[in-house]
C-alpha cells in the first residue's frame, strides 16, 4: 500500500483555482489529516454515551481520569510509536522494552540503588537500544518491523538474563510514586498521569513547532523527496527509534509505580495496543499523517472498551482483544478508502 | 551574453560507474540570466552531468568553479546551500504536507526556538505572489494539480535566492497552458539573473526558452552553441550522431508494404467504438486491420498510452465497445485479453515489464505458462527449446538462458520482453515506446522486427514519442491530443510536419479563443 | 579455488556453515550428541529431539517463506496454531467418546477446516482489500488469541485421548510423528510449487506485481492461496504442539512461534522483500533455530536466555544480508587499497 501522489484531471485555465478548500462535510471527513481524529471522537463519545445509558457509575467524571490512571503507560508507549509510524515505521519492540525496563527497575532497586539513580540509568538505557534500532533501520536499510522484532527478542532475553520469576520492588519511592493521589478539581490522579501528559505536551510541541518534528512528517510523506530537499532525514529517523526506546523506558518506570514489581512476562501483547491505539488514532500506516492528540484518544477507545467490558460483567475479558482487532481492521479499512479516494 | 562570468564552470568532468564510463572529459557551462538546455538521447549522461553538479555524485576528475571559486559538494544539502536547487521530473515535494511547508520546509523562521508559523505563511505567500501563483498556501499540496505542485517546487528552490536553478524534464506532464504559465515564470527568473539549467525531451519548448545548448552523447561532449545559431536538423544529427542512416534504409522498404495494405477487403483484428475512461481517455474509434502497423502519435500525455491500455485490458474502459476479430468481447484483465492474444508492451519496463531477479528463461517463458496455468507447467524441453529459439532469432546476449534479467543491458531487456509476448503468438500486439532508452543496434532490429511481424499478419499498435520512428513503420498514423483521438491519417505521402500541424492545432485554437 | 568459490557462494552456504557450527559445538560439550538408541521401535537421541522439537517451526516456516516470497508476512500463524489446538480440544472434550479414532479425525477435520478460513480471510484482506500484510495480519494475531481464548472458555483444556496423542508422541516406523508430518509439509509444498508454474508465479508476483499482472497472472488468486496454505501448515504445527502438551492453552500455544519462522526464512536466504525463495534453505534455518535453543541448553546456559541468541542471529542475518553492508565494506575496503597505493608511491 502506497499513498499515491493525487493529480486530479488538471484542466486548462484552473492552474489558480484547483486547490479544494474543506468546504463541504464530506470533505472533513475525508481529509486524511482529520477525517479518522473526527471519526474517532465520535466514537469515543459514542461510547461514553452508552455507558452511561447502561450503567449508572459511567457518568462519573473519575472514570475518565480512571482511564488515565490504568492507561498512563499506554500513552507514553503511543506516544513514541506515533512518532515511528508517522515516518512510515514500526515498533515492535516497545513491550518487551517496557518489561525490560520493569525488570531493570526491580532488580536495581532491589539491590538498594536509589530511584534517582535507577531511574535515568533506565531511560538512557533503552534510549540507547532504540537509537541502536534506529541505526539498523536507516543505515543498513533493514525493515523496521524485523530491525524491531531483534530488539523485542533481546529485551525479553534479557528480562530472562535478569530474572524468570516476578521481583517485587519494596522502595518507597516508587510504593510512593504508586500510592500517591493528588486532587486536580475534585478528581484523584496519580504521579503517572502528570507524567503521561507532559510527555503528551513535549511531543505536540515537538512534532509542531520544531524542524525535527516536520522532519518526521516530511519523511513519511516521501523519504526520497526529504533527501532531496535537504532535510536532515539520516539523524530523524534514528532519532524516531530513539524516542520510542525512550518512551518505552519510561512507560516501563510508570508501569512499575502501577505494578509495583518486574515481570519478564509484563505486558507481551503491548506493542499491538500501542499500534491499534496510534492507528485508531487517525495516523497513518503508510506515514505523513497523525498527531499526537489523536493517538491519545486511540488509548482512552482501548481503554474504554475494556472499562465496558468490566462494568457489563457477563462479557469475559478476552472480548476485548476481539473488540480491538475489530476496530483495528475497521480503521485500516477506513485508511485505505481515504487513501483511495486521495490516491 | 559571454561578456559577463560564468557562474557554474564544469571543466573535464569524468564519472565512471562499474563497468560504465557515465561522463567521459564533460565540459559544460552556466551563465546568470540565462537559460541553458542540456540535449542528448537517453543515456548521454545529462542526469549523471546534473547530479555531479548538485552533490549526489562525486566527479572521478575535473573541476567545477562556482561563481569562480572550485567547489566540491558533499550532498545535495550542500549544493542548495551553496545556491544550486533542482527540481526534479517527477515532483519531488511533500503531498501531505501545505503548500507553505513545502516551500519552508527545512529554513523555517524560527523564534523563540520555535517555528514561527505566522513569518512561515506569509514568507510563502510572498513568495507565491512574487512568482505569479494564486493558490492558498493553507491547502494541502496533494490537492493541487501536478502543474501547480511543480511550481511550488521551483517557488521552494528560488525562495532561497537560488543563482543557479536545475529544471530536469519539468514538462513531461503539462498541458500547453501549463507549459505556458511554467515559461512564463522561468523567464521572470533569467530577468532575475538566475542561471537555469532546462532538460527537455521537446525540441519546441527547447528553441522556444533556451538561449545556450549542451548536447551530450554518450557520456562525450559533443558542443555548447548559442540556440539561434544551431539548426534544429543540426542538433538532431549532434544528439543522435551518424546512425540516421541505418535507419533510413528501412524507412524505404516499410512505405512499400503501406501501399499493399490499402486495399479494403483485409478484416480488422480489433476494432473499438467510443472507447473511453473518464479522467484519461476521451471516446474514441480506433480499428488495427490484419498486417497493419497503426502508430500513435502526440505529446508524452497526450493519452495514446491510455487508449492503448484500454484497448488491451490494463485499465478498465467505462464507454464503448470492443469486437475482435469480428466478434464483441470486454477485456476487463490484461489476462482476458491475453487470451485472445491481445498484448500492451509497457513503455515502463522495469515497473511493468522484467523482472530482473528471474532468469531470461523464466521471463521468456512467463506470459505462455500464465495462459496455460499453474497446474500445467511446459515441459523442460519445450521450455528448452522454446527460450533458445527466441535467444537465438532475437540475438538475446548473453545468450545464457538462466542469467538474471537485471544484469542485461536496456536494449536485451527489451528483447527478452518482446519474446516473452512474442511466445503467445499475439495477434494484436502494442508496443508502446519500444526503443526508449536502448541503443541504436537494437533499435534498429527491434523496428525491423516489428515490420516482418506485420508482414506476416499480425495487427500491431506502435506508440512513440518520436514521430519519425512512427512515420517509418505504420501504414496508419492516430493522432492524439489532450486525452482525445484527434484524426487517423493514412501514411501515404504523410511528414512529420503534417503530424505536428495536427497535433499542434488545437493549441491554436485554444490560443484564439 | 573456483570449486571453494562456487560453494561459498551458494545461497545455502551460511545457513549450512551455521548449523555445521553449532553441531561441533554440540559434539564438544557433550560427545554423545549424535547417538541414536532405539528403545520400544523409536529412535532416540538429541539429533532425533531437535528434529521432533523443531518440526512444528519448520512447518510454519515452509508456510511462512510462500507468503514472504510474493512480499508478504504472516504474524497470525501463533493465533492460528492457538485456534486450531483450542477447536481440536473442545470437541474431543465435548464428545461422549474422545479416545475414538473418529472423534479426533473429526477433531482435526474441523480445526483444519477452521484454519482454511482464517487463511481466506488473511488472504481476502491482503489480496481483496489490498491491506499491507503485516497490518493485515496483525489484526488476526490480536483477535485469533481472543477466539481462542473463547473457544476454551479461558480455561486450559486438558486433552485425554489416546488417538489425538498420537499427533505428538507418535512414531512411524521408529520416526516421530510430528517429524513425518514437517517431511510430508516440505515435500508438498516443494511438488506443488516447483513441480507446477505455482512457484514461477509466485516469485514473480514478489518480485513485480504489476509487471506480473501484466503478463496475465492472476495474482489474487494466488496470494489468498498462499495464506491459505500458511494458515493450513499453522493448524497442523498447532494441533501437533496442543497433543503433545497434552492440552489447548489459548494463551500460550504457538505463542512467538511467527518470530521463530520468519527467522527460520530469513537465515534460509529468503529475503524480506518477496521473490526467489528456497524451501531447502527454510529447512535448514528452522533447524538451525532448533539446534540453537539445543546448543544453549547442552552448553548449560538457562534455556529461556535462547531469545537474546535468537536477537543477535536475527540480527547478525540481516545486516550480513543487506546490500548497504557491503557497500559499506566495498568504501571501506577501497579506502584502504588507496591508502596502501598512496602510501607505496
Amino acid at each position: 500500500m502506497t499513498l499515491t501522489r493525487t493529480q486530479p484531471e488538471s484542466t486548462p485555465g484552473t492552474i489558480a483555482r484547483s486547490a479544494r478548500g474543506l468546504h463541504s462535510i464530506r470533505d472533513v471527513f475525508t481529509n486524511p489529516k482529520y477525517g479518522p481524529v473526527i471519526v474517532t471522537g465520535l466514537l469515543l463519545v459514542g461510547m461514553f454515551i452508552y455507558g452511561m445509558s447502561q450503567y449508572r457509575g459511567f457518568t462519573n467524571p473519575q472514570i475518565v481520569v480512571n482511564l488515565l490512571i490504568d492507561n498512563a503507560h499506554l500513552v507514553v508507549l503511543a506516544v513514541g510509536m506515533t512518532f515511528v509510524i508517522l515516518t512510515a515505521g514500526i515498533d515492535l519492540s516497545v513491550g518487551a522494552v517496557l518489561a525490560l525496563a520493569t525488570m531493570m527497575t526491580a532488580s536495581m532497586a532491589q539491590s538498594g540503588l536509589p530511584a534517582g539513580v535507577i531511574i535515568p540509568l533506565i531511560l538512557v538505557s533503552t534510549t540507547v537500544l532504540g537509537l541502536l534500532v534506529g541505526v539498523m533501520v536507516h543505515y543498513f536499510d533493514i525493515q523496521p518491523f524485523i530491525a524491531t522484532l531483534a530488539a523485542m527478542f533481546l529485551a525479553r532475553g534479557l528480562c530472562y538474563v535478569i530474572s524468570a520469576k516476578s521481583i517485587s520492588i519494596e522502595a518507597p519511592f516508587f510504593t510512593m510514586m504508586g500510592q500517591t493521589r493528588l486532587r486536580v478539581f475534585g478528581l484523584s490522579i496519580t504521579p503517572s498521569v502528570i507524567v503521561a501528559v507532559l510527555v503528551v505536551i513535549i511531543a505536540v510541541i515537538l512534532l509542531r513547532y520544531t524542524r525535527f518534528g516536520r522532519t518526521v512528517y516530511a519523511i513519511g510523506g516521501s523519504e526520497a523527496s526529504s533527501t532531496l530537499m535537504g532535510l536532515p532525514v539520516a539523524r530523524t529517523k534514528v532519532l524516531v527509534y530513539a524516542i520510542s526506546g525512550f518512551c518505552s523506558g519510561l512507560a516501563g518506570v510508570l508501569y512499575t509505580f502501577y505494578t509495583l514489581s518486574g515481570y519478564a512476562l509484563t505486558a507481551v501483547g503491548t506493542e499491538l495496543d500501542a499500534i491499534a491505539a496510534v492507528v485508531i488514532g487517525g495516523t497513518l500506516l503508510t506515514g505523513g499523517y497523525g498527531s499526537v492528540l489523536g493517538s491519545v484518544l486511540g488509548v482512552l477507545v482501548l481503554g474504554t472498551i475494556q472499562t465496558l467490558i468490566t462494568f457489563d460483567g457477563t462479557l469475559t475479558s478476552w472480548w476485548t482483544k476481539i473488540f480491538i482487532g475489530a476496530l483495528l481492521l475497521i480503521f485500516i479499512v477506513l485508511q485505505k478508502v481515504l487513501t483511495l479516494r486521495r490516491g | 551574453m559571454s561578456t559577463t562570468a560564468p557562474i557554474v564552470e564544469m571543466t573535464n568532468i569524468s564519472i565512471t560507474f562499474p563497468g560504465v564510463k557515465a561522463l567521459d572529459d564533460v565540459s559544460f557551462r552556466m551563465f546568470p540570466g540565462e537559460v541553458h538546455s542540456l540535449m542528448g538521447e537517453n543515456g548521454a549522461g545529462k542526469s549523471t552531468l546534473i547530479k555531479a553538479l548538485t552533490g549526489v555524485y562525486r566527479p572521478d576528475s575535473g573541476t567545477t568553479l562556482l561563481d569562480g571559486r572550485p567547489v566540491t559538494f558533499a550532498s545535495t544539502a550542500a549544493a542548495q546551500d551553496a545556491g544550486i536547487s533542482t527540481v526534479y521530473q517527477e515532483v519531488n515535494l511533500l503531498p501531505n504536507l501545505t503548500v507553505t511547508e513545502n516551500i519552508v520546509l527545512g529554513r523555517e523562521p524560527r523564534r523563540a526556538g520555535r517555528i514561527d508559523w505566522a513569518a512561515c505563511r506569509a514568507h510563502a505567500a510572498e513568495v507565491l505572489t512574487r512568482m505569479g501563483i494564486d493558490i492558498d498556501p493553507g491547502s494541502l499540496l496533494s490537492s493541487h494539480s501536478l502543474a501547480v505542485q511543480q511550481l511550488v517546487a521551483i517557488a521552494r528552490a528560488t525562495s532561497i535566492n537560488a543563482t543557479v536553478l536545475i529544471l530536469d524534464e519539468p514538462t513531461s506532464s503539462l498541458d500547453a497552458d501549463e507549459v505556458k504559465e511554467l515559461f512564463r515564470i522561468i523567464r521572470k527568473l533569467k530577468d532575475d539573473g538566475v542561471a537555469i539549467l532546462f532538460v527537455s525531451h521537446f525540441l519546441d519548448q527547447v528553441y522556444e526558452i533556451s538561449d545556450r545548448l549542451t548536447v551530450l552523447r554518450n557520456g562525450r561532449f559533443e558542443g555548447e552553441y548559442l540556440t539561434n545559431e544551431l539548426l534544429r536538423i543540426d542538433l538532431v544529427q549532434k544528439m543522435i550522431g551518424k546512425e540516421i542512416t541505418v535507419l533510413d534504409a528501412l524507412e524505404k522498404r516499410s512505405s512499400d508494404d503501406a501501399e499493399d495494405t490499402q486495399e479494403s477487403d483485409i478484416p480488422a483484428i480489433i476494432e473499438a467504438q467510443g472507447l473511453g475512461r473518464r479522467g484519461a481517455v476521451h471516446p474514441a474509434d480506433i480499428s488495427v486491420l490484419e498486417g497493419e502497423v497503426v502508430g500513435f502519435a502526440g505529446l508524452l500525455g497526450s493519452g495514446r498510452s491510455e487508449l492503448a491500455r484500454l484497448l488491451t485490458g490494463i485499465d478498465r474502459s467505462d464507454s464503448g465497445t470492443i469486437s475482435f476479430a469480428g466478434s464483441p468481447v470486454k477485456f476487463r484483465t490484461p489476462r482476458r485479453a491475453l487470451s485472445d492474444r491481445v498484448v500492451y508492451a509497457s513503455e515502463d519496463r522495469r515497473a511493468e515489464g522484467i523482472l530482473g531477479e528471474l532468469s531470461i528463461r523464466d521471463n521468456i517463458i512467463l506470459a505462455l505458462q500464465a495462459d496455460r496455468g499453474w497446474f500445467r507447467p511446459l515441459s523442460a524441453k519445450r521450455r528448452n527449446e522454446l527460450v533458445d529459439s527466441y535467444i537465438s532469432t532475437l540475438g538475446i546476449k548473453p545468450a545464457n538462458p538462466d542469467a538474471l534479467v537485471r544484469t542485461l543491458s536496456g536494449g536485451n531487456q527489451q528483447k527478452v520482453l518482446l519474446a516473452r509476448w512474442l511466445a503467445i503468438a499475439p495477434r494484436l500486439l502494442v508496443l508502446d515506446e519500444p526503443t526508449r532508452g536502448i541503443d541504436v543496434g537494437a533499435k534498429a532490429e527491434i523496428q525491423k522486427l516489428v515490420v516482418n511481424l506485420a508482414e506476416n499478419g499480425m495487427g500491431v499498435i506502435y506508440i512513440s514519442a518520436e514521430l519519425d520512428e512512427v512515420l517509418r513503420l505504420s501504414h496508419r498514423v492516430a493522432v492524439m491530443r489532450d486525452r482525445r483521438l484527434v484524426a487517423v491519417l493514412d501514411n501515404d505521402t504523410l511528414t512529420t510536419d503534417d503530424v505536428l500541424a495536427v497535433i499542434a492545432e488545437g493549441q491554436d485554437l485554444e490560443d484564439a479563443s | 579455488m573456483t570449486l571453494l568459490k562456487r560453494i561459498t557462494s551458494s545461497k545455502l552456504f551460511w545457513p549450512i556453515a551455521m548449523l555445521l557450527a553449532l553441531l561441533v559445538i554440540d559434539v564438544i560439550a557433550f560427545p554423545g550428541f549424535f547417538t541414536i538408541q532405539i528403545r520400544e521401535g523409536a529412535l532416540y537421541g538429541s539429533v532425533i529431539d531437535i528434529l521432533r522439537n523443531g518440526s512444528p517451526t519448520l512447518m510454519i516456516a515452509i508456510g511462512m517463506t510462500l507468503v514472504i516470497a510474493t512480499q508478504g508476512i504472516d504474524l497470525s500463524v501463533g493465533s492460528v496454531c492457538a485456534i486450531a489446538g483450542a477447536v481440536a480440544a473442545a470437541i474431543i472434550l465435548g464428545s461422549p467418546n474422545p479416545d475414538s479414532v473418529g472423534t479426533t479425525i473429526v477433531a482435526i477435520g474441523t480445526a483444519i477446516a477452521v484454519s482454511l478460513v482464517l487463511g481466506i480471510w488473511n488472504g481476502a484482506l491482503v489480496a481483496v482489500i489490498g491491506i499491507q500484510p503485516i497490518v493485515a495480519t496483525l489484526i488476526l494475531m490480536t483477535a485469533g488469541r481472543g477466539i481462542a481464548m473463547l473457544i476454551t472458555k479461558g480455561q486450559i483444556i486438558t486433552v485425554s485421548s489416546d488417538a489425538f496423542r498420537y499427533l505428538g508422541s507418535g512414531v512411524i516406523f521408529g520416526v516421530p510423528f510430528a517429524v513425518v508430518a514437517a517431511a510430508v509439509t516440505v515435500a508438498f509444498a516443494g511438488l506443488l510449487t516447483r513441480r507446477t508454474a505455482l512457484g514461477l508465479f509466485i516469485e514473480s508476483t514478489g518480485i513485480n506485481a504489476r509487471a506480473s499482472r501484466m503478463a496475465g497472472i492472476r495474482a489474487r488468486g494466488l496470494l489468498i492461496l498462499v495464506y491459505v496454505f500458511c494458515a493450513l501448515c499453522s493448524a497442523v504445527a498447532g494441533l501437533i504442539l496442543t497433543s503433545s502438551q497434552t492440552a489447548a492453552d489459548a494463551n500460550n500455544t504457538g505463542l512467538f512461534i511467527e518470530l521463530d519462522a520468519i527467522l527460520a526464512v530469513v537465515i534460509g536466504g529468503t529475503s524480506l522483500m518477496g521473490g526467489r525463495y528456497s524451501l531447502w534453505g527454510t529447512v535448514v534455518g528452522a533447524l538451525v533455530i532448533q539446534t540453537l535453543v539445543t546448543t544453549v541448553y547442552t552448553v548449560g546456559i538457562p534455556p529461556i536466555v535462547t531469545m537474546v541468541f535468537k536477537a543477535a542471529v536475527v540480527a547478525a542475518v540481516c545486516l550480513l544480508q543487506s546490500p548497504k553492508t557491503a557497500e559499506y565494506l566495498n568504501a571501506w575496503r577501497r579506502r584502504r587499497v588507496l591508502r596502501t597505493e598512496v602510501a607505496a608511491s
